[in-house]
């Protein structure tokens, strides 16, 4: 569905990714994982044509995407849930949703704009008990997740999220996860960047290593936690067999 | 025929290449920050990993020999530390230092997966008895083809190489419907399986899967007509994984590379430049998965042609063909460039003689002198003189105008050659000796 090859993006002269490629299939869930800084959030921003690849190419659903703008890339089905909730904060619920339909109202007719609206709150059920909620009296997993149903308004081919469980309590992250799971099962494809490499790992097909701007390792999910290297710089696990042989 | 996994080995061409691309540039960015001497030729050559743009900018890659594997002696090439590694083999080191293969668990894991696709395409299932004689020990074709068989579930025997007559028993016994191990061994076996008067219908043997050196088509009839099975060829080195790199399938055209693995190049020996697609030369193999021993460019030494045409089982997977020749095998007869294999061949054209040989140079007042020894059936020492001539003869015909060379043509008696129960002693250089003996 999607294919990024060699994308290298600056940021003014900084490199910010040097060749960096992957490829995420319909109906897959594929996390990208890594430090602070290796890029990660560049390859979302490289493909949603916020800041475009100096070189390389992105191609979605066999079409050249790598020059197109945010808006007709959006127009294409991919839509972006950046890092931070960005919601507006007087507003409500559900007209925050109905904003994410924001390309769909003459086209669609008010009772499928009802159906996708009653899908939206089964999949988050808190966000109907909050629906004429204003956003900033939401508490921050209810924002994540109302950040997340917009974008799903949009009926995107393939969501791209960005850190969806930072700054949320570990309960919360995980409710954020599984709602992610139940994604795929409504054959919705994701990118996931996220600094959670082990809840990452739970609920993804495959994934990718970043540092430093470049993959250094991909895998299938099971293949990645088994993986030394990853236990060891992003699961946590291992230091002490370190300690031990440093002694 | 079944395929073990169907969505890696019949995957579109083009989905093959973006993972091939992605893991190719992960196993770059790797061997450059884990492996000293990458980093060192990297370096010393001016290259960066980030110039891997596409797959054709491999060839911009330095090549790795086994030269360097030598020098890196034990554990110098590998790409992790070593207690990550939970397995190491190596070669016999008869031709010098050995060279030492490392494997981590994964790596384990994708060995098995590998060769239980390879014995998959070559007839293999849940349901066989798999006799491995292999020799089992640093030698990575007995594990490599005993894990394959286990994944996929069949009944594996450890037989290991050697007491040919046991391994005829236990053929016998435990109703082996797979045998593998190397086409000479094979051989072997069915002279041994003749000495015991045991007919191939007194086995219950279905498929066999032969490999570890070059052997010929006619080897193969002979196989399958003694053995009465299908036989297979399959490929694979130690340095880059062992067995498992490539198979036959049913349909016997040349083995399928396990590509979303490995990354396989031709090239001419002589100037390390790559030839076009279909043309015969030195295979080279990039690892793209391994990591304890991560090799880029692996200079295999063996003589093979590619055909990334599509294959009538259904697998995406580029084929190479049956190995022709090593390049280290090469021999340099009186000028003349010449592989045993070209031997072989010559002799697997002409009816009536035993797939046995041995090639023997000599040096002579500073000529080479070289001497072809074929076993010939023992009918036609009771003929009369005259077949044994003619024989003689027509051998000697065929020689010289396909090598451009005139061996002695020396005709013996069955089971007179020495066997060998690993790789086949196909020559015998005395031209060293015989200079200094002078």
């Amino acid at each position: 569905m999607l294919r990024v090859t060699s994308a290298v993006t600056y940021y003014g002269r900084v490199q910010a990714l040097k060749g960096v490629s992957l490829h995420v299939g319909a109906g897959e869930v594929v996390a990208m994982i890594g430090a602070n800084g290796a890029g990660k959030s560049t390859v979302l921003r490289t493909i949603t044509g916020a800041t475009p690849a100096a070189r390389g190419k992105v191609v979605f659903k066999d079409r050249d995407i790598t020059r197109l703008s945010p808006e007709q890339i959006v127009a294409l089905g991919i839509s972006h849930v950046p890092e931070g909730r960005q919601l507006f904060y007087p507003m409500s619920v559900a007209d925050h949703l109905l904003l994410g339909a924001y390309r769909w109202p003459r086209r669609l007719k008010r009772a499928e704009l009802g159906q996708d609206l009653e899908r939206i709150y089964e999949l988050f059920p808190i966000l109907r008990e909050r629906r004429s909620q204003t956003a900033g009296t939401l508490s921050g997993g209810e924002q994540q997740m109302l950040t997340i149903a917009r974008a799903l308004m949009a009926r995107p081919k393939l969501l791209l999220l960005d850190e969806p469980s930072v700054g949320l309590a570990p309960l919360v992250a995980r409710e954020i996860f599984a709602t992610i799971g139940r994604l795929r099962e409504r054959g919705i494809t994701v990118l996931l960047v996220e600094q959670s490499a082990r809840a990452a790992l739970n609920i993804c097909d495959r994934g990718y290593v970043l540092e430093t701007g470049r993959v250094v390792l991909e895998g299938s999910a099971r293949e990645l936690k088994e993986d030394r290297e990853v236990q060891r710089a992003y699961l946590g696990r291992g230091y002490t067999r370190v300690e031990e042989n440093r002694s | 025929m079944a395929i073990w996994n169907p969505e890696a080995e019949t995957m579109p061409r083009s989905d093959l290449l973006q993972l091939q691309l992605e893991r190719l540039q992960a196993a770059t960015n790797r061997a450059y920050k884990n492996v000293a001497f990458y980093r060192r030729t990297f370096d010393e050559l001016g290259i960066v990993p980030e110039q891997v743009q596409s797959l054709d900018d491999l060839r911009r890659l330095p090549l790795t020999t086994k030269e360097d594997l030598r020098q890196a002696y034990p554990y110098g090439m590998f790409g992790v530390p070593l207690r990550e590694v939970v397995r190491i083999h190596a070669s016999s080191g008869t031709t010098g230092r050995p060279t030492v293969c490392g494997y981590t668990r994964r790596d384990l894991k994708v060995w098995s997966e590998l060769v239980a696709r390879v014995m998959t395409a070559g007839g293999v299932t849940h349901d066989d008895v798999v006799q491995i004689c292999f020799g089992y020990g640093l030698f990575t074709g007995a594990f490599g083809l005993h894990y394959g068989a286990e994944l996929i579930g069949a009944s594996v025997i450890p037989a290991s190489s050697g007491n040919t007559e046991r391994q005829v028993r236990l053929m016998q016994d435990f109703r082996t419907t797979a045998l593998v191990g190397t086409p000479s061994y094979a051989l072997r076996i069915t002279e041994v399986m003749d000495e015991m008067r045991v007919t191939p219908s007194e086995l219950s043997l279905r498929v066999g899967l032969f490999g570890a050196e070059p052997w010929s088509e006619r080897t193969r009839e002979l196989l399958q007509s003694r053995l009465g099975i299908r036989a297979s060829d399959n490929y694979g080195l130690s340095e880059i994984m062992g067995p498992g790199v490539s198979g036959e399938c049913e349909h016997g055209c040349g083995m399928h590379i396990n590509e979303d693995h490995f990354i396989a190049e031709v090239m001419d020996p002589r100037t390390g430049e790559p030839l076009p697609m279909g043309e015969e030369g030195e295979l080279v193999l990039t690892t793209l998965t391994k990591e304890a021993l991560p090799l880029i460019r692996y200079r295999t030494r063996d003589v093979t042609r590619l055909d990334p045409g599509p294959c009538a089982c259904g697998r995406t997977l580029m084929r190479m063909a049956r190995v022709s020749a090593r390049t280290d095998d090469m021999l340099i007869v009186r000028g003349i460039n010449l592989y045993p294999s070209q031997v072989e061949a010559v002799l697997a054209e002409i009816e009536g003689l035993e797939p046995h040989y041995q090639i023997v140079l000599e040096r002579e007042r500073a000529l080479d002198e070289m001497e072809v020894w074929v076993e010939v059936p023992a009918e036609l020492f009771r003929d009369a003189v005259g077949s044994l001539r003619r024989m003689e003869e027509r051998i000697a015909e065929r020689m010289r105008s396909v090598l451009g060379l005139s061996p002695r043509i020396r005709l013996v008696e069955p089971r007179s050659l020495e066997r060998t129960e690993g790789k086949a002693m196909r020559v015998i250089d005395r031209r060293n000796q015989s200079a200094e003996g002078r």
